[in-house]
């Protein structure tokens, strides 16, 4: 399945179940170069390799846009589909439960999910399916040569669409009141944080909202525009510094301050450190969240990092009471097909 | 008093909705069933929770007749805003039940009416006041039973039966119904014809509603996610589905649920949950209406080239737009089979009878998953929401066909046969059905990316223009060479009339009943009633073997005359439309009238 052709090392590291990075590698990309959806793309494949997840017990799942294409380019051997304009969301919580224990990676944008998408985002929050959904949030339509799209900051100037006249939404604000379990921003400038939040991510049991500003070089990386490189860079302000700590692997981290760390323990048995940087944000404190979020809509400055988490928030799987030695697609026909005799029970309640 | 008309007439109830009645009307329906008289319920109701009228007709037939009649023998008027409608109803020589207090528009001579002290009876009884207004309907119930003969044990098991042996609820009820049968033997004297008389013409049929057993079908068919959101007349599928999955689908391994029901936010999301649970293996269903079948266009688009199996009910109700959502007809037939953009073409199958949505709801995911394509099965609110004398429901006769499925082993075995390949979308058998994988098979060569953009065998994205078009052709070859494997069309009568009757679906009654009616006329006629699409090659034969043949159907447009004529063009010059909508379902009388003028036109 390797896109790299020979040019596959001898010494190649593997990883615990015996893959290596370019097992998790997609097709060639066809996207333009620099933009940042290749990073994020990377960094789902370093999260899961690193992460040691088999690729076939992932399931992806995307919209329409360049975002949603994007799926293509990572984890080949993985099942995926790619839906239709917003209906990603009923897509993946229809698939998921035919074998729960599958983990399962949205892959969106801001058109798809801020606009044509916004109610099935909102449903599928609301439910907490137990899915990394990830906006690869550009702040345009690139995929039709750069309309305005729902998270366009308001006065900013496009060639041919004029100046844009509305409020943005913001995806992080509106997964919190959607009651997500999981909500964070990172930027595909900043590779280190975005890995730590695709692992916190897929660790989580629940839905992980994970905004990420990605910006589009060829429609809308204008210096002062709020999705483009530069100015991200010099406006982002990480709430935190994040170290994900495998489960079972107990690093010592030192020099944490007393007071300015918090743990944080995973679904899966792995652990979150987190270290205040300059504020006094608890990610578990859904009012403080709602506070740093419109703050920084106040100040013009992007916050990045965990804004939200609750790890104990029963999810969709936990309201079914599913069989647990077989996943629903594998039950065989005596396991779905009432018995011979249930005929003339039926057949009685019939009047 | 003239001939005693005995088991052949029709009873309607006017009451307003909201107000009960509906417990009252069905109660008399099961009651005249288990003295052995066919009956049909049919409900004319609004789109609206209380307050405005309502219609409930009962057809006696010991013929077993089961469509609609136009006019009505007996009527209960229950609702003074409709009394100078129902007089209008009332067969000559037929008869008027009403409460006393309320006032008689204007006298018919030719009618007989009998005033009912309804209120009179409640007061004197013991019912509490704030279940007054529900129990009134009882004193009917009880009044009719005297004045035609109804067997008061059988309204006790009529009871019994709604109110699931909750003996309070029961004995309130009965104790009122035969308070008034009471008063009628003391107070009324019998001047009509009207008279049931057990019978033996339903100990071998089952009562139901469509909905119900298209529900029961897809459990027995094993069905395993459904996804739904609220419409009228649908709505009843769901929730029958809601009510009976825990009785019968706990799993007999683990005692847990075999099955995921979710209410979705609206028909978007209901298909797309469907089309994610089909494609990732689980026996998917969805169930709607008009309005709701028009929002999972572009989803069913999707699912038929990617080639996923779902099924979709669609309850039809009066379209376009909002229409009159409490009344029927089969009007999404044309919408349902060109359904979204692009070129595509559906299996679409057309129950006609109770027990035929529980034959086609197990049997539709054998369809779907054996062809990898969506399957729409189409009734409409007559057969779904009202109550249908039919067979008792059959345990499916053969094994489930999940179709071309791989997991580990067998996809092992396919690609040591295939030189080491397997495409999702390559079509080794020459039937035009590939192979499938499914999410969790563990064989690291097993996945692939499923996308609504052109792609190849092997699933690979592709806007080469010969890939498009092999790849378009092989879907058609695939769905077409589907036909003569769907449920055949039926036959009735013995094939050398020289007129066909074509219908489908909640028709079949009345065109059964016309058929009689147009022989009393002279007019012989052989009847095919389609059962699927696209059209099986006996449709093209019976349309072959006759002179003409006159299309049946509930909508304006003609629109099976409209699939025929596309599919047969050759014979179109054959096929004669008769093609009606008003809400309401077919009658016999008028489809026998419609056939004798254009026969009459064709013989002059």
């Amino acid at each position: 399945m390797s896109d790299d052709k020979g040019l596959v090392s001898v010494q190649q590291q593997v990883n615990k179940v015996g893959l290596t990075r370019n097992d998790y590698k997609g097709a060639a990309s066809t996207l333009c170069k620099g933009c940042g959806h290749f990073s994020i793309a990377n960094q789902i494949i370093a999260a899961c390799y690193e992460m040691n997840i088999l690729p076939e017990q992932v399931m992806k799942f995307s919209g329409i846009g360049c975002s949603s294409k994007s799926p293509t380019y990572f984890l080949g051997r993985s099942f995926g589909f790619n839906g239709l304009h917003g209906r990603m969301p009923s897509l993946a919580l229809g698939a998921s439960f035919a074998n729960t224990h599958l983990r399962v990676i949205g892959v969106s944008g801001d058109g798809d999910t801020a606009s044509i998408g916004f109610g099935q985002f909102k449903h599928l929050v609301r439910r907490n399916i137990p899915m990394v959904y990830i906006v690869e949030n550009n702040g345009v339509y690139a995929l039709t040569k750069g309309q305005f799209s729902a998270t366009t900051e308001r006065g900013l100037s496009l060639k041919k669409q004029g100046i844009n006249q509305y409020q943005p939404i913001d995806i992080c604000l509106e997964a919190l009141t959607a009651n997500a379990s999981f909500v964070a921003r990172s930027f595909a400038g900043d590779p280190r944080q975005l890995v730590s939040l695709i692992k916190a991510a897929l660790s989580h049991r629940g839905i992980a909202i994970l905004d990420v500003i990605s910006p589009c070089v060829t429609f809308h990386n204008q210096e002062n525009s709020h999705h483009s490189f530069t100015w991200v860079r010099e406006n982002k302000i990480p709430i935190q510094d994040i170290t994900y700590i495998p489960p079972e692997e107990e690093i010592f981290i030192e020099n944490f301050e007393e007071g300015t760390t918090r743990e944080i323990d995973l679904f899966d048995g792995s652990t979150l450190k987190l270290k205040k940087v300059g504020n006094d944000h608890d990610p578990t404190d859904k009012l403080s969240a709602y506070k740093l979020l419109t703050k920084a809509i106040d100040e013009n400055h992007v916050i990045t990092g965990l804004i939200y988490i609750n790890p104990d928030q029963p999810t969709l799987m936990d309201i079914h009471q599913l069989p647990e030695d077989l996943p629903l697609n594998r039950l065989p026909e005596n396991r779905i097909r009432p018995p011979r005799e249930s005929i003339d029970k039926v057949n009685k309640m019939m009047f | 008093m003239t001939e005693k008309i005995v088991n052949n007439f029709c009873i309607t109830f006017s009451t307003i909705n909201g107000s009960g009645s509906a417990t009252a009307n069905t109660t008399i329906l099961r009651a005249l069933f288990k003295m052995g008289i066919p009956v049909t319920g049919k409900n004319i109701f609004p789109s609206n929770i209380q307050g405005l009228p309502t219609w409930y007709s009962i057809r006696l037939s010991s013929k077993g007749y089961r469509a609609r009649l136009e006019k009505d023998d007996v009527v209960i008027a229950m609702n003074p805003a409709t009394l100078i409608q129902e007089y209008d109803y009332i067969l000559p020589g037929g008869v008027l039940f009403y409460p006393d207090d309320i006032q008689l528009p204007k006298v018919r001579d030719d009618i007989t009416i009998y005033p009912m002290p309804v209120k009179a009876i409640i007061s004197e009884s013991d019912t509490p006041a704030k279940l007054r207004d529900y129990v009134a309907n009882m004193i009917y119930v009880g009044v009719l039973a005297q004045m035609i003969g109804i067997d008061l044990e059988k309204i006790h098991d009529a009871l019994d039966f709604h109110f699931k042996g909750k003996k309070n609820a029961v004995e309130a009820n009965y104790k009122l119904v035969i308070k008034a049968a009471k008063w009628a033997s003391e107070n009324l004297k019998k001047k009509d014809p009207y008279f049931v008389e057990p019978m033996d013409g339903t100990s071998q049929n089952i009562l139901a509603e469509g909905n119900v057993a298209a529900a029961l079908g897809s459990i027995f068919g094993g069905v395993q996610f459904v996804g739904w959101y609220p419409i009228t007349p649908a709505t009843g599928l769901a929730e029958s589905l809601n009510e009976y999955l825990p009785q019968l689908r706990k799993d007999p391994v683990t005692g847990k649920d075999t099955y995921v029901v979710i209410q979705a936010e609206d028909e978007l999301a209901a298909i797309g949950m469907v089309v994610g649970a089909g494609w990732a293996g689980l026996r998917s269903m969805t169930s709607t209406s008009g309005p709701g079948l028009s929002l999972m266009a572009e989803y069913l688009g999707l699912a038929y080239y990617t080639e996923t199996p779902v099924v979709v009910w669609d309850v039809q109700r009066v379209g376009p737009s909002t229409g009159l959502p409490t009344r029927t007809a089969q009007s999404d037939l044309s919408f349902a089979n060109f359904i979204s953009h692009g070129d595509k073409q559906y299996i679409i199958l057309l129950p006609g009878s109770v027990d035929e949505c529980f034959e086609f709801g197990w049997n539709a995911f054998d369809i779907a998953e054996r062809y990898q394509t969506p399957v729409l099965v189409m009734i409409d609110l007559d057969l779904g929401m009202n109550n249908w004398m039919g067979k008792p429901f059959v345990y499916p006769d053969k094994p489930m066909d999940r179709g071309k499925i791989l997991w580990e082993k067998e996809f092992d075995d396919f690609v040591t046969k295939h030189n080491g390949k397997w495409g999702r979308y390559w079509d080794v058998d020459g039937d035009g059905v590939p192979y499938r994988t499914l999410p969790g098979n563990t064989h690291p060569g097993a996945a692939y990316f499923s996308r609504g953009t052109g792609h190849d065998e092997f699933a690979k994205y592709s806007e080469e223009p010969e890939v498009w078009q092999r790849m378009m052709d092989r879907l058609k070859f695939k769905i077409d060479s589907a036909a003569d494997l769907l449920p055949e069309p039926l036959l009735c009568g013995n094939g050398i009339a020289k007129i066909g009757l074509i219908t489908f679906g909640s028709n079949d009654p009345a065109v059964d009943e016309a058929q009689d009616l147009l022989s009393e006329k002279k007019i012989e006629t052989d009847y095919m009633r389609i059962r699927a699409l696209p059209i099986h090659s006996d449709i093209k034969k019976f349309i072959e073997s006759h002179d003409r043949i006159y299309v049946i159907e509930n909508n304006r447009d003609s629109q099976m005359w409209q699939i025929l004529t596309i599919s047969l063009p050759e014979m179109a010059s054959k096929l004669k439309k008769i093609a009606h909508c008003d809400g309401l379902p077919l009658t016999a009388r008028w489809i026998e009238n419609a056939i004798s003028q254009q026969e009459g036109e064709i013989n002059e």
